[in-house]
């Protein structure tokens, strides 16, 4: 049977024919379908896990077990799960660990451009890297296979263009595989330094196997067209430099470390000009140079954002396409949606003008205008960490309209530590819980703040007021956002106080909430035209002549532009 | 080979639309591919979605690239023109006349473009109506991209009831009606 899929939904059916007994994860874009799709398999035990380092932990104790096993996450996911994935790959496995990493070049919805091939290199674990969502089925087969055969995880990389790409696949049957015995082997399993000097033996020894088993791997393979040009490329590159150089030679790369030394050295020496294509990094460019072949690669098409098909043929000075070039048009940026909870926290703060350490969801959005409020989002977590940075560098009173703000996913992600931090080192700072209860920008999946597990199914709820105070916090406040007169009063008490404060500015996500009030409306009779309402950066409010329009099918009806209305003009009576 | 690009603002329902067409080619035999975007430009952003069908040449890139578009499909108007060098020679455009304003319109930093469609008309073949205000006459606002759907069937080469198969397979069982007869209005342009 043939199906239309995205790489991610393929991936998931692909671990499903693998056998795959158990998938952990943290949702992240372009990732999250993976796991979401995992989840509709009643033959894998799948969850949510509270960050990356978990689930790998989790999928690396299943696979040690003796089940094959995964994990899943975005490419700076895999930062966060580098610690137990670079000693994983001396350890060795028992049942098939396979960790799916999904890279975005173009950033089009992340914070940098890291390729994880070079993590592969740093961690010497082999990756592969898909060109459609046939082969992200194909591939995860494939991935289990030299994972077992090798003794070691194994990395899948996809991009964003692959990742959410629909592309045919043809579906096969699952192999239920039994679990391997788990037999104690405190050698292997334990990494005391005795134990892993001899394990770093093993993974020199398995690493050479396999570059040297890569040439022969059908997953690497040349079409031989003009030998004019011959061109290595993998991944989505690939799909490119078919439509850009439909003449050109080419070496497919699927496993895209360690590299076929063999079969590079073959196929550059039956070429005139050899030319590497790849997304991002220069990774098999510098490689492949430093054996001594000459090539070209980046010159072509830089290593900034993503390559498209027109960027690889434009380096190759091919006569350029007319395009129309526009007038200057308004951008349209994403906007925190009407009814959001998050809105009347980034009004106070902006109002107050705090220094606000932010993070990474939803909530990065209070940047933009007109609530302008965000001045640092680095990572994770990293809000909790760089108030107190600010606070330790300057001083108590120079640091006191600093705070940090994250929401509930990312505080049970990575903010915990940061704020026992805090408490430990007598931080006298405010950080502020958003919590919507659930994982808001990647698409509403629960957490351990949602109530629910990945099924839906009712779970254990965190309380955040309890956990806080476990953590040694005392001055702690619950507050509804909405009611912005409490959250400013309970802002500028927590900022000026000398001890550490939590604010857990609790509300639901409004995209998750029934509607229960009616949308509002501007009575132009009372309205003064002072357009404080405009200060909110609503979507659904627009100004007119003689006041305001509140579009009735956005209003959310949530009354923050009736309750900064210093006038009445906003209703909905 | 068909390219089609299909632009809106996050929430306007351009992933729906993209599936239901590349679903149709899958039915007919067409190699497909259906590029989406996920993520942080759902939240109310510009979003652009491809989708290529092919009974001949063979498809590779999920993209379509400027000058490469057969068709574009715009949900709403400054969107449309934000999509139009898309747009190749010849190709045609369909438009909800819609207006929807970002915030840097809203916030006074930028102004909304003025008479969009009759700078469309001058530069593109285009076919605009307001898809939004049909809709409403069947009972919700929310089908004005199946609206447009209906217009789109002209272009294709598919027949109704494939057309029909797609819509019912997509949408909830209790709006298939109403989406059935927005496509039909739709049709009707």
């Amino acid at each position: 049977m043939k199906k239309l899929m995205l790489g991610n939904e393929a991936i998931a059916r692909g671990a499903y024919e693998a056998g795959v007994r158990v998938s952990s994860a943290y949702p992240g874009t372009p990732s999250t379908e993976i796991n979401e799709n995992i989840a509709c398999y009643e033959d894998i035990y799948s969850e949510w896990a509270p960050n990356e380092k978990v689930a790998v932990e989790v999928a690396l104790g299943a696979a040690i077990s003796g089940v094959r096993a995964m994990a899943c996450m975005k490419h700076v996911g895999l930062n966060v799960a580098a610690d137990p994935v670079f000693t994983a790959s001396y350890t060795g496995i028992n049942g098939g660990l396979v960790i799916i990493v999904a890279d975005d070049p173009g950033m089009h919805s992340s914070q940098n451009e890291q390729d994880t091939r070079m993590i592969a290199k740093a961690a010497h674990i082999p990756c592969l890297d898909p060109s459609n969502s046939q082969e992200c089925k194909d591939f995860m087969k494939i991935a289990y296979e030299i994972s077992e055969k090798y003794d070691t995880p194994c990395l899948l990389r996809l991009t964003t263009r692959i990742a959410h790409a629909r592309t045919v696949v043809e579906l096969g049957e699952r192999v239920e595989l039994d679990a391997k015995p788990y037999v104690k082997n405190p050698k292997k399993y334990i990494s005391m330094p005795a134990n892993m000097i001899a394990r770093h033996i093993e993974v020199e020894k398995r690493e050479i196997a396999l570059a040297n088993d890569a040439s022969s791997m059908a997953i690497n393979k040349v079409e031989m067209r003009d030998k004019k040009l011959g061109v290595i490329t993998s991944g989505a590159a690939y799909n490119y430099v078919r439509e850009a150089l439909p003449n050109a030679s080419i070496l497919k790369l699927g496993l895209v470390y360690p590299l076929p030394k063999d079969l590079i050295f073959d196929f550059a020496s039956q070429v005139e000009e050899l030319v590497i294509i790849e997304d991002m990094e220069p990774f098999f460019e510098e490689t492949i140079k430093s054996w001594g072949i000459e090539c070209s690669g980046k010159e072509k098409t830089g290593v900034l954002g993503e390559l498209f098909a027109r960027k690889i043929a434009k380096g190759f000075g091919n006569k350029e396409v007319e395009e129309l070039s526009l007038e200057q048009l308004p951008s349209r940026p994403p906007v925190l949606c009407p009814g959001c909870p998050h809105r009347p926290l980034y009004y106070v703060m902006n109002k107050l003008k705090l220094t606000v350490c932010s993070d990474i969801g939803c909530y990065t959005l209070g940047a933009l205008p007109p609530l302008s409020s965000v001045d640092t989002c680095i990572c994770m977590g990293a809000s909790i960490g760089m108030a107190h940075g600010f606070e330790k560098a300057l001083g108590r009173e120079q640091a006191k309209k600093t705070v940090a703000v994250l929401g509930d996913s990312t505080f049970s992600h990575s903010g915990m530590t940061g704020l026992l931090n805090m408490v430990y080192n007598n931080s006298t700072g405010t950080v502020i819980i958003a919590d919507n209860s659930i994982t808001g920008m990647t698409g509403h999946q629960h957490n351990p703040s949602s109530g629910y597990d990945i099924h839906g199914l009712p779970a254990p709820q965190v309380d955040f007021e309890q956990l806080c105070k476990a953590l040694g916090v005392k001055d702690i406040h619950v507050v509804d956002p909405f009611d912005i007169k409490l959250m400013e009063k309970t802002l500028r008490e927590a900022t000026s106080k000398d001890e550490l404060s939590v604010i857990i500015s609790k509300s639901p996500c409004a995209l998750i909430i029934k509607q229960t009030e009616k949308p509002y409306q501007c009575d132009t009779d009372v309205c003064k035209q002072c357009y404080m309402c405009m200060r909110i950066g609503c979507p659904a409010i627009q100004k007119v002549e003689n006041g305001v329009r509140v579009d009735e099918t956005l209003c959310f009806g949530c009354g923050l532009c009736a309750n900064v209305c210093p006038f009445g003009a906003l209703k909905n009576t | 080979m068909i390219n089609i690009v299909i632009v809106g603002v996050g929430g306007q329902g351009t992933l729906l639309t993209s599936k239901l067409l590349g679903d149709i080619g899958l039915n007919i035999g067409y190699d497909v591919r259906v590029s989406e975007v996920h993520g942080m430009s759902q939240r109310g952003g510009s979003v652009i979605t491809y989708v290529r069908l092919s009974n001949d040449l063979p498809l590779y890139s999920s993209l379509v690239e400027y000058s490469e578009a057969d068709i574009v499909l715009a949900f709403e108007s400054l969107e449309a023109l934000r999509a139009l060098p898309y747009l190749k020679k010849g190709g045609k455009m369909i438009v909800n006349s819609q207006e929807i304003l970002p915030m840097p319109v809203i916030v006074g930093a930028a102004e909304y473009p003025k008479n969009i469609i009759e700078n469309l008309h001058e530069r593109a073949d285009v076919k605009a109506i307001n898809a939004t205000e049909i809709t409403s006459e069947c009972g919700t606002a929310k089908a004005a991209n199946v609206v447009l759907l209906g217009v789109l069937s002209k272009l294709l080469p598919f027949s109704y009831g494939e057309w029909i198969d797609a819509i019912k397979n997509n949408v909830k069982p209790q709006f298939v009606d109403i989406n059935i007869d927005a496509f039909n209005r739709g049709m009707e342009f």
